[in-house]
């Protein structure tokens, strides 16, 4: 099977050994050749000594989601040596380092066994443990790039790039390159029939993780006040922010900090700090995961009934309970949309990429200070730690941040009373003040039952008035919130929904589906509260198949819940393994339900 | 219930501070809580101290968690921003909020349980951090509303009302606080308003974390015989070790001090504060020797009381960070953001 820039590279290495830059240069030289490329990283909860891989699947089709077969196994780890064997297609290639002879059995007919002894050329090539260990990293680069035939200008330049005045460094980098390249050149047949072509596919795009690029939305917001408890995978997040806070957020004159970044003593705290920040009208955020979520859940109540903005990253990991830190899924939809006790809702952001987490890190400061509630954006461990290829970010100067309903100390001044909790726009938000603005705007912020004037209240009336008047409030949330992303022909009668992260392999999904004749309609929700157009295209079609990284169907019931769709066409396709889903099980799973009848 | 408002009837006399407020004008509204409860007193000290302090209430952020003490912020200086939040989360919110904006005053009112049991781990970690803020703990050892459980602070042996004495050691909030290297620690009674009112404005001048424990007596749930928080037993060994008479920016020292045992101190602002040593053993400003000193005290069965420690050395939360004068959320957004040309330039680092 030859193809060009279609090509699937799983490199099978042992974590804390240095692959990871490796692994991006490969990626990288790839990107720079015009060819995309995303890169996804499968990953122990460990430090050190256990099994890791990266997988880097090029698409000159440019589909960003888990391919569902391997071409190149570069099978470095021999702990894993069977298994990463097994995975490889038929008809692909495995490269191993055969310093060290394999056992005869290890072996498969319809599998090309590539033996390079990196591990003998690097001993003897380089002096020191940790050189050689790292270099035939570099290695696996080098034999790579003839067996596919990257350019090696390309990883030259990325290298002094990446160097810049560590001469030595590019030195030996491009000697352990040349080792695996010439090696490669020399004893096997290259390129291979899967090979590589510079092409002109990835102008205008860059290759980034979304917790970088959340982090960096959050700059870009104005937020001043970051509260966190470290959490695999939403780390990444707050390191991004801090770093790009001491680049850019620092006093010009005094080269003091415009930014406040706490490592709180937990979840519980970091959200705490956020609701207070926010109150104070600082723009505030904090990234967790599910497990911070559950903790955070009492706070985030008090923050939808005392009405405080609050913006949450939730990166969300495979549950329940501690479950598979470093394994992605969505499974956080129902206890985040409906966090704490009592009769509370919040808004909900879903970002597909890492080009959404940099918008919706953006648009969730403006939605939580505009409905003046908390705004949970849930990303997920496949979109936060992974490397995608996203449009180059762009950001409107000119476009107004909006920071909601705040009376200035000249806008009370005139007013003969401020009340805090009344609805005087008739849209459920009320209006709020900044402590220590005015005399005027002083009121009592409480998660106890209170008037529309502000007061404590044990009065049935005076309570649901409040509590009611919140729901008008979420009416209008459901109009401000992100519309879904909406593919429709009026030929076809069954669609699929998904959401965040489950997009690219319904993207890839319904085009292998066309091919074979099966035609749907196509809907991704970006937020709850679900829109009207989410309703309107669940009407417009006799069955959804609505596909969702979890095993309850989380998103159908949010469906359900909100939006009243009817649930009998909705026909859940559920992946959860904690493996990021990919095209093939999706056209797997319509192709089943069509065949047990259950189509339009 | 706390929505009942006293009436607004003022009398011309009344004295007025520097911004020509009345003492009315601290108040809240009528406290709902016991009659006789020592929280009320403390109410009383904190109303006073701030009105002397010529604090404008509007910049005034009172904090709370849950409890009897975490109701009374409801009870003073009505024209400031409370914020009533969670059982035992007062310290994070305080944390957040301050480091929004360092400019107003931060009284967070605080009990036994809500500090020392469900929100022991925020306030040790606030501690840490030298929050800039006054954090009063009314202390009385029982859960109130919940109808007389012991807490954390109940002393070994101490009887509740019904039921079998207490045999668990007790967290005591000023022997903690000294040990995380908290750096105003100050210990009182609900019923000496002369020594509290001065600590309390010592507290608000502090730039960093200041601690004001008091022992207030629950009258309904622990105020009998038998009980180490009543009302006799307090005033019986009720101890005091160093007094602080508190002076405004202005004002001159004017009493006159025993050379030695009077020690004054530079706060915020230009306010200071004077250490009066009634036990010229006592040394507030080592925390090796007054951890000893209070140590031997409670196991002899004394309330040391006052001013125990003081630590000028420490920078409060926003120096440590290296944080700008200027609240940060009072900082434009359009200053924040590095802007879309500086944008292409970052995003050429992912290609």
């Amino acid at each position: 099977m030859a193809s060009v820039n279609d090509v699937v590279v799983r490199i099978a290495t042992v974590n804390g050994t240095g692959s990871a830059s490796a692994n991006g240069l490969l990626m990288k030289s790839i990107f720079r050749m015009g060819v995309p490329v995303v890169g996804k990283n499968y990953f122990p909860s460990n430090i050190q000594g256990l099994p890791t891989w990266y997988e880097v699947r090029v698409s000159g089709d440019g589909y960003n989601a888990r391919s569902d077969r391997v071409d190149v196994m570069v099978a470095m780890n021999a702990q894993t040596y069977a298994k990463d064997l097994a995975d490889v297609r038929a008809g692909g290639w495995l490269l191993y380092d055969s310093t060290w002879p394999r056992h005869a059995l290890l072996d498969r007919d319809d599998v090309t066994v590539l033996g390079i002894p990196l591990s003998r050329m690097c001993n003897e090539s380089f002096e020191g443990a940790r050189a050689r260990i790292l270099m035939k990293n570099i290695g696996y680069v080098g034999a790579l790039a003839a067996l596919l035939d990257i350019d090696l200008d390309t990883i030259t330049s990325l290298l002094k790039e990446t160097f810049a005045d560590k001469q030595q460094l590019i030195e030996s980098n491009m000697t352990a390159i040349r080792l695996g390249y010439d090696y490669a050149q020399e004893n096997f047949v290259c390129p291979l029939p899967s090979k590589i072509e510079a092409m002109n596919g990835t102008q205008g795009h860059i290759v980034i993780d979304g917790n970088t690029a959340a982090g960096l939305g959050c700059l870009y917001a104005g937020a001043t006040v970051g509260a966190w408890y470290p959490i695999t995978p939403s780390t990444s997040l707050m390191d991004a922010f801090r770093s790009f806070c001491s680049q850019y957020r620092a006093d010009p004159e005094t080269g003091k900090r415009t930014y406040a970044i706490i490592q709180a003593e937990d979840e519980l705290a970091a959200i705490g700090m956020v609701l207070g920040a926010s109150w104070n009208g600082a723009r505030s955020f904090t990234p967790t995961s599910g497990p911070g979520i559950s903790l955070m859940s009492e706070f985030l109540g008090f923050g939808y009934y005392a009405e405080i903005p609050a913006v949450v990253f939730n990166v969300q990991r495979t549950g329940p309970s501690t479950g598979m830190p470093t394994r992605t899924q969505q499974a956080d939809i129902l206890s985040c949309a409906y966090a704490s006790h009592g009769d509370t809702r919040h808004v909900l952001l879903f970002p597909a990429d890492p080009g959404e987490c940099f918008t919706m890190a953006q648009a969730a400061f403006d939605l939580a200070e505009r409905l003046q509630t908390p705004v949970l954006v849930l990303s997920d461990l496949d979109i936060g730690m992974n490397d995608w290829m996203v449009r180059d970010f762009e950001f409107d100067e000119d476009k107004i941040p909006d920071r909601g309903k705040v009376l200035t100390a000249e806008q009370l001044e005139e007013m003969d009373a401020f009340y805090r909790y009344l609805d005087v726009d008739g849209d459920g938000i009320p209006y709020r003040t900044l402590p220590g603005t005015h005399p005027k705007g002083s009121y009592f912020t409480r998660g106890s039952g209170h008037t529309k004037y502000g007061a404590y209240t044990e009065n049935s009336e005076d309570y649901q008035e409040v509590v009611d008047r919140l729901l008008v409030k979420w009416e209008t949330a459901r109009k401000l919130v992100p519309e879904p992303e909406i593919e429709y022909s009026q030929f076809n009668k069954s669609a699929i929904l998904s959401v965040g992260s489950s997009d690219g392999a319904c993207v890839e999904a319904r085009d292998r589906l066309e091919k074979q004749n099966v035609s749907l309609n196509y809907c991704r929700v970006k937020a709850f509260p679900f829109s009207a157009s989410v309703m309107e295209f669940i009407e417009q079609h006799e069955v959804i198949y609505v596909v969702e990284q979890n095993r309850d169907a989380q998103l159908r019931s949010l469906l359900m819940l909100d939006s009243g769709a009817d649930p009998a066409k909705l026909v859940p396709l559920l992946h959860y393994n904690g493996m990021p889903i990919n095209a093939a099980f999706v056209v797997q799973r319509v192709l089943e339900e069509i065949a047990k009848g259950r189509a339009a | 219930m706390s929505y009942i408002s006293k009436p607004n009837v003022l009398h011309p006399k009344m004295p007025r501070n520097a911004l020509g407020l009345t003492e009315r004008d601290y108040e809240g509204t009528v406290s709902t809580l016991c009659a006789g409860c020592g929280h009320d007193s403390v109410t009383a000290a904190i109303i006073q101290a701030v009105f002397e302090m010529n604090i404008e209430p509007h910049k005034i952020a009172k904090m709370s968690g849950i409890g009897c003490s975490s109701k009374t912020p409801a009870y003073f200086v009505s024209q400031s921003h409370g914020f009533n939040s969670v059982h035992g989360r007062m310290p994070s919110v305080t944390t957040g909020a301050n480091a929004a904006n360092r400019e107003l005053t931060y009284i967070g009112v605080s009990g036994d349980g809500d500090s020392l049991s469900i929100g022991a781990g925020q306030f040790v970690h606030a501690i840490r951090r030298n929050l800039n803020m006054c954090y009063i703990i009314e202390n009385n050892g029982v859960y109130g509303l919940t109808k007389g459980q012991f807490s954390a602070s109940a002393d070994i042996g101490t009887l509740p009302k019904k039921g079998l004495a207490n045999q668990q050691e007790p967290i005591d909030a000023v022997s903690t606080a000294l040990s995380l290297g908290a750096t105003y620690i100050a210990r009182s009674f609900s019923g000496d308003k002369e020594q509290l009112i001065p600590l309390i404005q010592g507290a608000l001048s502090h730039p960093g974390f200041a601690l004001v424990d008091v022992i207030s007596p629950c009258v309904t749930f622990n105020d009998h015989e038998g009980s180490t928080k009543s009302y006799a037993h307090t005033r019986q060994f009720y101890h005091h070790v160093v007094d602080a008479d508190y002076i405004a920016p202005a004002e001159e020292i004017k009493a006159a001090y025993d050379e030695g045992a009077a020690m004054p101190v530079e706060l915020h602002g230009g306010s200071k504060i004077v250490l009066r040593k009634l036990d010229s053993n006592y040394d507030p400003t080592s925390r090796a020797t007054s951890f000893k000193y209070l140590r031997e005290r409670f196991n002899a069965g004394e309330i040391t009381t006052g001013l125990l420690y003081i630590d000028k050395s420490r920078h409060e939360m926003h120096d440590l960070m290296g944080n700008v004068d200027t609240p940060l959320a009072q900082l434009p957004l359009d200053s924040l953001h590095p802007g879309s040309k500086e944008l292409k330039k970052i995003l050429s680092r992912y290609r």
